[in-house]
């Protein structure tokens, strides 16, 4: 084949050549470990998620379970670690890696890569026109600097913690619960964990951004760019700008834990909060990196659902750029009740209630774009449709948090929890699985199976309801975040909320049969199973489009 | 943020003894009951040292950490209820108000419109009902009514918000102030004007593996499993009192929903939360920072007492009333109605 190729290549640039070289594709070894093809990457990037997705998922099994009644029935047996071990401490410590592992499982390894790694990679190439990233190598360094990442997370909890093994210091990994608090390596190599995946994330941000900027297809403007492209640039700058800051703060951390600085230790001269500041002011933009490709994705498949453009585009773009903006300035509402000053708090309730504004253009350009349109309800229209009524009652749970005086009761709750999962388990993972079930055929090559695909959303919809809306009645009754065990008042509405964890299990079961059943049997998917609804670029293509796509480049009026 | 701490520091520190000068005209009735009160049965009781840890002054009498009075159901504690807990202060009662009142509905009245236009438009624009879409992707008006009312609604919830800020911030001069550290994983409480202190830890079910022979176990006087606590912080009812909050290992927060105040308890930094609490009554809160391995193991039980009972357990600790020296302490607790008289009105 090669050889083919090579003496073809010798004759030069003839049309039929480069028809063929398109679909040239290299070894196995070569074309997924060495990869420098946007499209492979991006694939990677999904498997790798779906993988650790499973994982953070089982994980928040194993905490609803322990949930599931009072006292401690789970974490006392063999799981995870140090089976039969008779040290409470040693069980509750366990409990603290879980919620570490979970949350940082889920934002780091399956949301961040599946929706800028995978459909950032696949679909930003393919819609503005271009034949590949700006920087194909350094895509491939970025993917394979998760891998590191994600095996020094995980090899942290087979090491010493402090209390036990393991680090189980909340996903925030404030200080000095992170510094003095947690002896042993296992902190130094979730920070190392975070070093890598972050500068994963800055150099697919610099490639992004590189690419959007330089790589449109001729007459494909700032103006005329797909909503998916214009969220992964706003991602892409959220991602630029704020991972350094993270960054310098884990160093610091790591300079406290292991060469005696004192940034965060009062004792030196340090201050504990200086630490928030810092990590937040990363950590709010990080929240919309996780859902602003999400917005991106929404608007592309409730407007080829309905058959119609999106509604207000450019406010529906500069809504985005916005919420990046105003995103940068509002992060200490996650510190309401660290002993602000009352300017400060009065400042930041402002400035994040603001945030409602955009989003709210968003959430009714969305509805207008379905009004009057001639809407069916395929698979992923349906996963936006719950998105859309989902993340609008997480908005609102966020404007409630938004009071600092309100968030003296609510910080540290299960409402709080209640809250963010709303907008990112039920807004970013239904985002994620609606982009997925749109973009399957063009990715596989094959449909997916309708009825599977209804029924898991259907069950998911419900399960998740079930586990995650109770939290609200918890947070109100007082039940704070991060305990293995609690008070018997709080029993009932845990109950329920394992029950929906149970219930949403099968709606995930549900996609991964489908998932292996249409890759494997599926019906040939053609180029466009969307019908007139599905304007961007990449439904031009074959499913699944050429190895390399665009020699010629399409030009848009 | 740390200047700010000892900003605060100084100002309680400015308050509590022009707080505790306050003189009073005494209505003789009250002063005159105090001395016949008799102490609470319970303090007369030996019972075991509840940990072995507790570092209690020697002349405390142990028996002093039995509680006298039983939590009531559905206040101050957790009842699995779908709403928020009972207010027993003034801001608690404001910002309850405006969160139930305010707050919910309009979350809820934007729920509900985002659910009903989402359903009639996919109702009337179903393929079926409406098979030729429209071109229509612009509408000016429409466009800016939906930004603009969203900021009307904002500015008609930021405005009782920062009224609720401001109260919150603008404490009336203080009448006790209690200091509170956190510590893995316990808290202890420190009076400095009364020369009362001690620690605070979990009581253990009885069946409890972990609990010592010697502990103490809990029982349904001291309030329910995980919230109840051997020595509970006690402060007078009608009074205002100032936590000082701060932590000496790692960050762990000092919260009591019924009282609407949670305030992180941060090392090396001193900050403030202040109560006035209009019902006697048990109140239960729980550390709401994650601080280790048993940070959900490190409740606060804060009993509310009339202030002349309040007197007789400062007594009790082996305290004194009122920032009184410590040569006047002795005399005070020996009689102690002037230092009643000193608290009950204030």
């Amino acid at each position: 084949m090669s050889t083919t190729a090579d003496a073809l290549h010798l004759k030069g640039h003839e049309a039929h050549e480069a028809e063929h070289h398109e679909d040239h594709k290299p070894s196995f070894f070569v074309r997924w470990f060495m990869s420098t093809n946007h499209k492979d990457i991006g694939t990677l990037y999904l498997v790798f998620a779906i993988f650790a997705g499973t994982l953070g998922g089982a994980i928040s099994g194993i905490m609803r379970w322990e949930l599931m009644e009072p006292g401690i029935q789970v974490l006392n047996h063999a799981w995870p670690i140090g089976a039969g071990t008779a040290n409470f401490d040693e069980w509750t410590h366990h409990w603290n890696v879980l919620i570490t592992a979970h949350a940082l499982i889920m934002i780091f390894f399956t949301i961040m890569p599946a929706m800028m790694g995978g459909f950032g990679n696949w679909f930003v190439p393919l819609m503005i026109g271009a034949p590949d990233m700006a920087f194909p190598r350094m895509n491939n360094i970025s993917f394979w600097l998760l891998v590191p990442a994600f095996m020094l997370l995980l090899g942290s909890t087979f090491v010493s913690g402090g209390t036990g093994l393991g680090a189980g210091t909340g996903w925030t990994l404030y200080a000095p619960l992170s510094t003095s608090g947690s002896s042993g390596p296992a902190v130094d190599m979730v920070i190392f964990s975070m070093h890598l995946a972050g500068a994963s994330s800055i150099l697919g941000a610099i490639n992004f951004i590189t690419t959007i900027f330089n790589m449109r297809a001729p007459g494909m403007t700032l103006h005329k760019m797909p909503l998916f492209v214009w969220s992964v640039l706003v991602t892409a700058f959220l991602l630029l700008l704020s991972l350094p800051v993270l960054a310098g703060a884990i160093t610091m951390l790591l300079t406290d834990r292991n060469f005696g600085t004192a940034f965060f230790d009062a004792s030196g001269g340090g201050n504990v909060v200086l630490y928030q500041h810092l990590f937040w002011f990363f950590g709010h933009p990080e929240v919309y990196i996780m859902i602003i490709p999400g917005f991106g994705m929404i608007s592309q498949v409730v407007a080829t659902f309905s058959r119609k453009p999106v509604f207000g585009y450019l406010g529906m773009a500069y809504a985005m750029v916005a919420i990046g903006v105003i995103g940068f300035v509002v992060w200490a509402h996650h510190m309401f009740t660290t002993g602000m000053s009352v300017d400060e708090k009065m400042y930041f309730t402002a400035a994040t209630m603001i945030i409602a504004v955009p989003t709210g253009v968003k959430i009714f350009s969305w509805i207008a774009t379905m009004w009057g349109g001639s809407i069916t309800f395929e698979t992923p229209m349906l996963f936006a449709i719950g998105f859309i009524f989902l993340f609008t009652i997480g908005g609102v749970t966020g404007v409630v948090l938004a009071n600092g005086g309100v968030d003296t009761y609510m910080q540290d709750t299960y409402y709080v929890v209640a809250h963010f999962h709303y907008v990112l388990s039920l807004g970013a993972i239904f985002a994620i699985f609606a982009g997925f079930y749109y973009w399957f055929p063009k990715m596989s090559g094959r449909m997916y199976n309708e009825l599977l695909g209804k029924l898991h959303f259907f069950i998911m919809f419900v399960g998740v309801n079930v586990i995650f809306f109770p939290m609200h009645f918890l947070g109100l009754d007082g039940m704070p975040r991060r305990i293995p065990d609690y008070t018997p008042a709080f029993a009932h509405w845990n109950y329920v909320a394992t029950v929906g964890y149970m219930i949403t299990i099968v709606g995930v079961a549900i996609f991964f049969i489908n998932l292996f059943w249409s890759l494997a049997a599926g019906k040939k998917a053609p180029n466009n199973p969307w019908g007139e609804g599905a304007t961007t670029l990449e439904w031009t293509l074959s499913s699944p489009p050429p190895f390399h796509q665009f020699s010629t480049l399409p030009r848009i009026d | 943020m740390k200047r700010i701490g000892w900003a605060i520091a100084l100002a309680a520190a400015w308050l509590t003894p022009a707080a505790a000068q306050a003189p009073a005209s005494t209505p003789a009735a009250t002063t005159a009951a105090q001395p016949t009160t008799p102490p609470p049965a319970g303090f007369a009781q030996d019972a075991n040292k509840p940990d072995t840890a507790t570092a209690a002054p020697a002349q405390e009498p142990v028996a002093a950490s039995i509680p006298t009075v039983a939590p009531t159901p559905g206040v101050g504690e957790p009842d699995g209820r779908m709403m928020l807990q009972d207010q027993v202060t003034p801001i608690g009662r404001e910002a309850a108000f405006f969160h139930d009142y305010w707050l919910l509905p309009l979350c809820a009245a934007i729920s509900a419109l985002v659910l009903i236009l989402l359903l009639v438009a996919l109702v009337r624009f179903r393929r079926g009902a409406n098979p030729v879409p429209s071109r229509n992707s612009h509408n000016t008006t429409i466009e800016v009514i939906w930004t603009l009312v969203p900021v009307l609604i904002l500015v008609a919830i930021a405005i009782p918000s920062i009224r609720l800020l401001r109260h919150t911030y603008s404490p009336p001069p203080a009448d006790l102030t209690v200091k509170v550290t956190g510590h893995q994983w316990y808290w202890s409480y420190e009076y400095p004007d009364n020369g009362v202190s001690f620690d605070s830890y979990m009581l253990k079910e009885k069946n409890d593996p972990t609990r010592q022979a010697n502990q103490r176990f809990r029982t349904p006087v001291d309030g329910p499993p995980l919230l109840a606590v051997d020595q509970r912080v006690v402060i007078p009812q009608g009074k205002v009192v100032k936590f000082i909050v701060t932590a000496d290992d790692v960050i762990h927060s000092f919260a009591v929903p019924a009282f609407w105040i949670k305030q992180d308890a941060n090392p090396g930094q001193l900050h403030e939360a202040w109560v006035k609490v209009d019902r006697p009554g048990v109140y239960f809160g729980q550390c709401s920072e994650l601080c280790g391995a048993r940070h959900g193991f490190m409740p606060i039980a804060v009993e509310v007492v009339p202030a002349a009972e309040f007197a007789t357990w400062v007594a009790s600790k082996g305290g004194h009333m009122g920032g009184a020296p410590p040569a006047a302490a002795a005399v005070a607790t020996a009689a102690p109605a002037p230092a009643n008289a000193n608290v009950a009105n204030q």
